[in-house]
């Protein structure tokens, strides 16, 4: 699914990934632990092909594509979806807009027809029912004076919608209450299948323990120090990061 | 139900086309027809205006007013305060009439050069009845004249006059000696007294009391010939509660050189009429150098008496220079006025645009929305007053004017002037500037989305208050137009 071999990259003159490499095979969930700037967002937003990022070295294979080759947008038609820590907003453009442009150009990708404004209510009102977002909430301007819990929700949306191969979660669960991050961390359960593949950034044990992950990794300075299983997410729980990262060293 | 259908489907079909045609074109409208025209000679003078009278067979009264307004504007200075650039204009170099031959006069449109219909066949406006949009009355104007008028049968039936501004000054003489020149004087400005001067034809419309007018009306403008002006006149009266909603279209062909567009609108709307008067101005640009394009430099006015209502919606996507103000003179008391304009340039485009809304009755208000978008090294001045005499006691403005920036090489002012001396009165006024961001163009690129349509579907976003103030037609068009005219200017 996913082959990342040594992948460095910088960011205005600073390097920010010093050589990661990680493996993900089709139906997995790995989880990406670390601290503030250990470099987790930016793996992200290099895997998702942010221009402000340079790749100076290393290749990622993704389900068979070099992926470092592809435009951003081919990227996501191919299936790789990023949820955004902080969704920008779109003024004058409703979600249901939003959200049919995104799908439809996906599927003209995938020499699918083309969803009316019908048949995307139809596929939306389940989804929507999931994440406990009313269907008025389509009419409102993408992401414009959303709560951060709304934002989230329509990050996993989207995720619903579009199906991707590979979902990248950054921070998604950050700045959730109980409730509705065991609304998304629900959603994401559902969406488990042998062929689509989990990368859960996150600061905190708790959104792993709702979703058991098959590996865990702590990203520390750009690097991955550590790989384990849910042990080691808990050990960073109970420890905290420099007791886990020590231990390795 | 149906309706709202077909709405939606005719919507899905503009959205495909919008994708094909933002790959693939570039300005669309730009080809030349070859029919035979009549020209006067180059430059102005006496002798030339009183050629154009001649050729429309005016009455002596129209000579005259032409006369004494070249006489007014020579004495003139080009104005100069408008945050626009460009060479000298010779107005000695301009050709002041052309006109598509005709081999006798017009009975039916079956009458009509053949390669006119296909022009505007071209251009997305058939001129046959039978194929036009069922509810919107074409006048098309060619250059210095009107070659066709639809469904005017249809429309006198209510007692609506719809016609070329020329046959109504043969016509109905009384009516426009009363109002001619009534809302823009002569001297009013530099380019309202050339206009007054050499003025070769236009749209006339009146709509009887209290008669809700049955079709959109449109006019259709089109330069074709080379190396002349096209100075149209438009007077719009509507009388006492009467109601009618307009629409205005230009294209040109694509040149190297400079063509000038000076129009005036005239619109009267007497004692609680309402006119909704809507132009998507799509001029020949020029090219990426700024080589070539449309100077538009128009004056529109309206009046409106008590209780009536004036609203103005524009979408300026074309010409190399904009400089229009469309404006509304609130006289009556609880009367109205709307500005309602989004205002795009890219390349080496100039707009300098935007409204005057003078309240003089009580209690009258006015409201204005303005999107600026601007792209490339382009410049986009909008510019608007508000005026707050002191009759206009408990008069109310509402203005927000916002401006979004597409790339580094572009400018945007707000030039607001703000004039209160009335009791009890409010002027609210918001501004803001925008850019177009690199996170908000990497989240829709994450979701699929090119730069390009992106970039559509922002601005598109970001002038939805005033697009959807269209007619659903014009909507859709003007989204299309949108589209087409950033092309390319997101790299």
């Amino acid at each position: 699914m996913l082959h990342i071999h040594q992948l460095h990259a910088s960011i205005a003159g600073k390097e920010v990934l010093k050589g990661i490499s990680l493996h993900m095979k089709p139906g997995e969930i790995h989880a990406i632990m670390g601290q503030n700037g250990a470099g987790k967002t930016s793996l992200a937003s290099v895997l998702a092909g942010r221009d402000e990022y340079t790749v100076t070295k290393g290749d990622v294979q993704f389900s068979g594509k070099d992926l470092l080759a592809l435009s951003p947008e081919v990227r996501a038609r191919e299936g790789l979806f990023l949820a955004f820590q902080y969704p920008p907003a779109i003024p004058g453009v409703t979600t249901e807009e939003f959200l049919r442009t995104s799908l439809n150009e996906i599927r003209k990708y995938q020499w699918k027809s083309t969803i009316d404004p019908f048949e995307l209510r139809d596929l939306l009102r389940p989804m929507l029912a999931k994440v406990h977002l009313s269907e008025a909430f389509l009419e409102r301007h993408m992401n414009d004076g959303f709560s951060g819990g709304e934002k989230k929700r329509n990050e996993v949306l989207q995720m619903l919608l579009l199906e991707p191969k590979l979902c990248i979660l950054d921070e998604t669960d950050s700045g959730l209450d109980v409730d509705a991050l065991k609304t998304i961390a629900a959603s994401i359960r559902d969406m488990r299948s042998p062929d689509r593949s989990f990368l859960v950034i996150t600061h905190y044990e708790r959104v792993l323990e709702e979703l058991q992950p098959d590996v865990v990794h702590i990203l520390h300075n750009g690097r991955i120090v550590r790989s384990g299983d849910m042990a080691l997410a808990r050990q960073i729980e109970r420890e905290g990061y420099e007791a886990a990262i020590d231990q390795n060293a | 139900m149906v309706q709202i259908d077909g709405n939606i489907c005719s919507c899905m079909q503009s959205e495909k086309d919008i994708i094909q045609k933002a790959t693939t074109e570039d300005y669309a409208y730009g080809f030349t027809s070859n029919f035979d025209e009549d020209l006067a000679p180059k430059g102005l003078s006496e002798e030339v205006i009183r050629l154009i009278s001649a050729k429309k067979q005016e009455p002596d009264f129209m000579l005259e007013w032409r006369l004494s307004a070249f006489r007014a504007w020579q004495k003139m200075q080009e104005p100069t305060w408008q945050n626009v650039v460009y060479p000298p204009i010779d107005f000695q170099e301009i050709i002041y009439y052309a006109a598509p031959k005709q081999k006798k006069k017009l009975g039916s449109l079956d009458e009509v050069d053949p390669e006119i219909l296909a022009t505007f066949e071209k251009l997305g406006i058939p001129l046959d009845e039978q194929k036009q949009l069922a509810n919107v009355a074409v006048d098309a104007v060619v250059d210095s004249v009107s070659v066709a008028t639809t469904f005017q049968k249809r429309l006198r039936k209510s007692g609506v006059i719809f016609c070329s501004i020329s046959e109504a000054i043969r016509k109905y003489p009384k009516v426009l000696a009363k109002y001619l020149g009534t809302v823009v004087p002569v001297t009013d400005n530099y380019y309202a007294a050339l206009n007054s001067a050499v003025f070769t034809d236009g749209t006339f419309v009146y709509i009887p009391k209290g008669v809700r007018c049955p079709m959109d009306l449109s006019t259709y403008f089109r330069i074709n010939a080379a190396g002349t002006g096209q100075f149209e006149r438009t007077l719009i009266i509507a009388d006492e509660g009467s109601y009618v909603s307009y629409l205005e279209g230009c294209t040109a062909p694509q040149r190297d050189e400079n063509q000038l567009h000076a129009a005036v609108v005239e619109l009267v709307a007497h004692r609680g009429a309402e006119i909704i008067y809507s132009t998507v101005q799509n001029w020949y640009p020029g090219d990426e150098n700024g080589k070539g394009g449309i100077y538009n430099f128009v004056t529109k006015r309206g009046l409106a008496e008590d209780f009536a209502k004036i609203s103005w919606t524009q979408v300026e996507t074309g010409s190399s220079i904009t400089w229009k103000y469309p404006s509304v003179v609130l006289k009556g008391d609880y009367s109205s006025g709307e500005f309602y304009s989004v205002a795009v340039t890219r390349a080496m485009q100039q707009a300098d645009t935007g409204t005057k809304m003078i309240h003089i009755g009580k209690g009258t208000k006015s409201r204005i929305i303005s999107k600026g978008i601007s792209a490339g090294k382009s410049n986009n001045t909008y510019r608007g007053l508000v005026r707050m005499m002191p009759t206009a006691t408990g008069a109310s403005n509402f203005s927000q004017c916002d401006s979004l920036l597409i790339g580094d090489g572009c400018s945007a002012n707000t030039i607001p002037y703000l004039e209160d001396s009335a009791a009890s009165s409010s002027i609210e006024h918001e501004a803001t500037t925008s850019k177009v961001s690199e996170e908000l163009l990497a989240y829709m690129q994450q979701r699929g989305i090119s730069r390009e349509d992106a970039t559509a579907l922002i601005v598109n976003g970001y002038c939805s208050d005033v697009l959807d103030q269209l007619p659903m037609e014009f909507a859709v068009e003007s989204r299309k137009l949108l589209t087409i005219s950033l092309e390319g200017s997101v790299g």
